[in-house]
C-alpha cells in the first residue's frame, strides 16, 4: 500500500485575477487525521473542490487514492465521503430518502446498504425522524445527517469541510468520537477543515496551514506551537496568519454576485 | 440502469408530493383552452376552419408538455442553489446516466400533466380519434424528452434563478406563440412561415393534431422524426453541457 494517499503537486486554481490556490504542494499519508486550517478565504474549500474532482485545477496534479483527479474522476470518486460546507441534501425527500439515495449512486448492496442506514442513522440520533422531510430539520439535524450519508459506503477518505459549524459541544464530542474510531479501526483517513482550534489540536495527527493560496506551515500541533514559540494552536494560528480579518467569496450565490453575472461560463 | 432510474423516481417523488402546485399548473393550459377556444371559435367557424376547439386541444396540450418540461429541466438550478447538486457531482457514476435519469424523469411528469390536461380537454367537447392515441403519447413523450433535455441544457449554464424570466419571456413564449399551437400552418406570412418551420415545438403540435384529429400539416411521418432529431440533438447538447458542469 501506498504511503501517501493524496499527493498535490504545484496545484494552482485562479478565478478570474484572484488566485484562490496558488503552487501548493503537500502530502497525506495513509490513515491520519489531516487538518487543513486558514482563515476565511485562504482557498480551503477551493482545494477541497479540486481534490473531490469538482473543480479542475488549472496548474499541477492530485493523486487521491493512487487516481489522478483529472483523468480518473470516477475511481477518485469511489475513494471519499465529504460533508460538505454548505448544505447538500434534498428537502423534498425524507431523511431515510437522502440515505438511500446516497447508497444507491454508491453502488452499495441492497442488505449491506440497509443494514449501514439502520446503523448511521442510529448513531446521528435520528433514528425516530427517519421519515420525516429534511425541510423540516434543524440545521445541526442536517448536519449529522450529512456526516451519515457521507459514511454509508464507507470510503477510504471522508472529506470534511467544516463539519461542526451549528453543532453543540454534545454532538461535536459524539461525532468526533466516532470519527476517531473508523479512523482507527477501519484506517480511513480523515481530511477537514474547521475554524475551531482546539479541535484540530485535539484530533489531527498532522495539520497544514494555508494562507492567501499558499501553505504557510505543516507539521503535528506541537511542531507548530514549538515554531511559534506559543502555548496553544489558537495563538500559533494568529502569529502565522496575522490578525486582521478576511473577507470571504463563498458560495456559489456570493460568487455569482460578485461576479455580477449570471451566465457562468467560468 | 439503477441510477437512471433512482433520477427518474426522485423526480417523481418529487412531482407527487408537490401535486397541489402541479394542479395549480393545469389552471394556465386550462385557461388559455377555455378563452381561447371559446373566444375565437365563432371567428374560426365563420372563416371556414371548422371546429377550433378540436383544432385547439392538441394544442394546449403540446404546451402543457413545453411548460412542464422546461421547468422540469430548469429544476437543475435549484438543485445548484440547495446545494443537491453537490451530492449527485461526487458520486461515481457517469454524468450522463444522471442527465438521462432527470430528463426521463421530467418528460415523464410532462406526459402526466398533458394527459391531464387530455381528459379535461374532453369534458369540453373535444373529441379525440381513440384509435391513434398511443401515437399521440408516443409524439407527447418524444417532445417531452427535447423540451426537458432543452432545460437541462440552459440550467447548466445558469447560476441562479435570475435569468429565468428571460428564459420565459424571450424563449419559452415564444416558441409556444410561434408554433401554431393556436393557429393553422397554412397561407402564413413568409416570415412566419420560416419560423414555424424552425421551431421544434410545430412538430410536436403538427403530429399530435395528426394522430388526435387527423389533421397534420406537415404529415406525421415528417413531424416524427424531425422531433426526433431535435430531441436527440437536444439530449446531446444537454449531456456535453450537464458533463461541464462545475460546482
Amino acid at each position: 500500500m501506498e504511503e501517501n494517499i493524496i499527493e498535490i503537486k504545484n496545484l494552482t486554481k485562479k478565478f478570474k485575477n484572484f488566485t484562490a490556490v496558488d503552487d501548493i504542494s503537500f502530502n497525506v499519508e495513509h490513515g491520519k487525521i489531516f487538518a487543513f486550517l486558514g482563515p476565511n478565504g485562504a482557498g480551503k474549500t477551493t482545494t477541497i473542490r479540486m481534490l473531490t474532482t469538482l473543480l479542475d485545477p488549472d496548474k499541477g496534479s492530485i493523486v487521491v487514492n493512487g487516481f489522478e483527479t483529472i483523468k480518473d474522476k470516477s475511481d477518485v470518486r469511489k475513494s471519499f465521503g465529504i460533508v460538505f460546507q454548505d448544505p447538500s441534501l434534498d428537502n423534498e425527500l425524507t431523511a431515510f430518502e437522502n440515505l438511500e439515495f446516497h447508497g444507491i449512486m454508491y453502488d452499495v448492496p441492497k442488505k449491506i446498504r440497509r443494514e449501514r442506514i439502520e446503523q448511521l442513522i442510529k448513531f446521528v440520533g435520528l433514528a425516530d425522524r427517519r421519515n420525516d422531510f429534511v425541510k423540516n430539520f434543524s440545521g445541526g439535524m442536517k448536519r449529522r445527517l450529512e456526516i451519515a450519508r457521507g459514511l454509508i459506503h464507507h470510503p477510504k477518505i471522508l472529506f470534511l469541510d467544516e463539519p461542526t459549524i451549528g453543532l453543540d459541544p454534545q454532538t461535536r464530542n459524539h461525532m468526533w468520537g466516532y470519527i476517531k474510531d473508523l479512523n482507527k479501526q477501519e484506517g480511513m483517513t480523515v481530511f477537514l477543515t474547521t475554524h475551531y482550534m482546539e479541535e484540530a489540536e485535539n484530533i489531527a495527527d498532522t495539520i497544514a496551514i494555508i494562507d492567501l493560496g499558499k501553505i504557510i506551515a505543516k507539521g503535528t500541533a506541537e511542531e507548530l506551537k514549538k515554531q511559534t514559540n506559543e502555548s496553544s494552536l489558537e495563538k500559533a494560528f494568529l502569529q502565522l496568519t496575522g490578525k486582521h480579518i478576511r473577507e470571504e467569496a463563498g458560495t456559489a450565490k456570493d460568487r455569482a454576485k460578485y461576479q455580477g453575472r449570471m451566465w457562468g461560463n467560468r | 440502469m439503477k441510477i437512471i432510474y433512482i433520477m427518474w423516481q426522485r423526480q417523481l417523488i418529487r412531482y407527487w408530493r408537490s401535486r397541489v402546485r402541479m394542479i395549480g399548473a393545469l389552471g394556465q393550459p386550462i385557461l388559455f383552452f377555455l378563452a381561447l377556444g371559446f373566444g375565437f371559435g365563432p371567428v374560426y367557424a365563420k372563416a371556414g376552419g371548422g371546429n377550433y376547439i378540436q383544432f385547439l386541444a392538441p394544442g394546449i396540450m403540446a404546451m402543457t408538455i413545453l411548460f412542464t418540461s422546461m421547468f422540469a429541466g430548469m429544476e437543475v438550478i435549484w438543485d445548484r442553489q440547495f446545494g443537491f447538486l453537490k451530492e449527485t457531482m461526487v458520486a461515481p457514476v457517469a454524468r450522463w446516466k444522471i442527465m438521462f435519469g432527470k430528463t426521463l424523469g421530467g418528460a415523464t411528469i410532462a406526459v402526466i400533466q398533458a394527459i391531464i390536461v387530455f381528459i379535461m380537454t374532453l369534458f369540453f367537447g373535444f373529441s379525440p380519434n381513440w384509435f391513434l392515441l398511443p401515437v399521440a403519447l408516443l409524439f407527447m413523450f418524444v417532445l417531452a424528452i427535447a423540451f426537458t433535455a432543452f432545460g437541462i441544457s440552459i440550467a447548466s449554464k445558469l447560476e441562479d434563478m435570475q435569468a429565468f424570466p428571460i428564459i420565459m419571456n424571450f424563449l419559452v413564449m415564444p416558441i409556444f406563440f410561434l408554433s401554431g399551437a393556436l393557429f393553422p400552418l397554412d397561407n402564413l406570412p413568409k416570415a412566419i412561415d420560416i419560423i414555424t418551420k424552425i421551431d421544434p415545438l410545430s412538430y410536436g403540435v403538427d403530429g399530435l393534431r395528426g394522430a388526435l384529429v387527423n389533421a397534420s400539416h406537415y404529415g406525421m411521418a415528417l413531424d416524427f422524426l424531425a422531433l426526433s432529431a431535435i430531441a436527440l440533438i437536444l439530449i446531446g447538447l444537454g449531456t456535453y453541457l450537464f458533463n461541464k458542469i462545475q460546482v
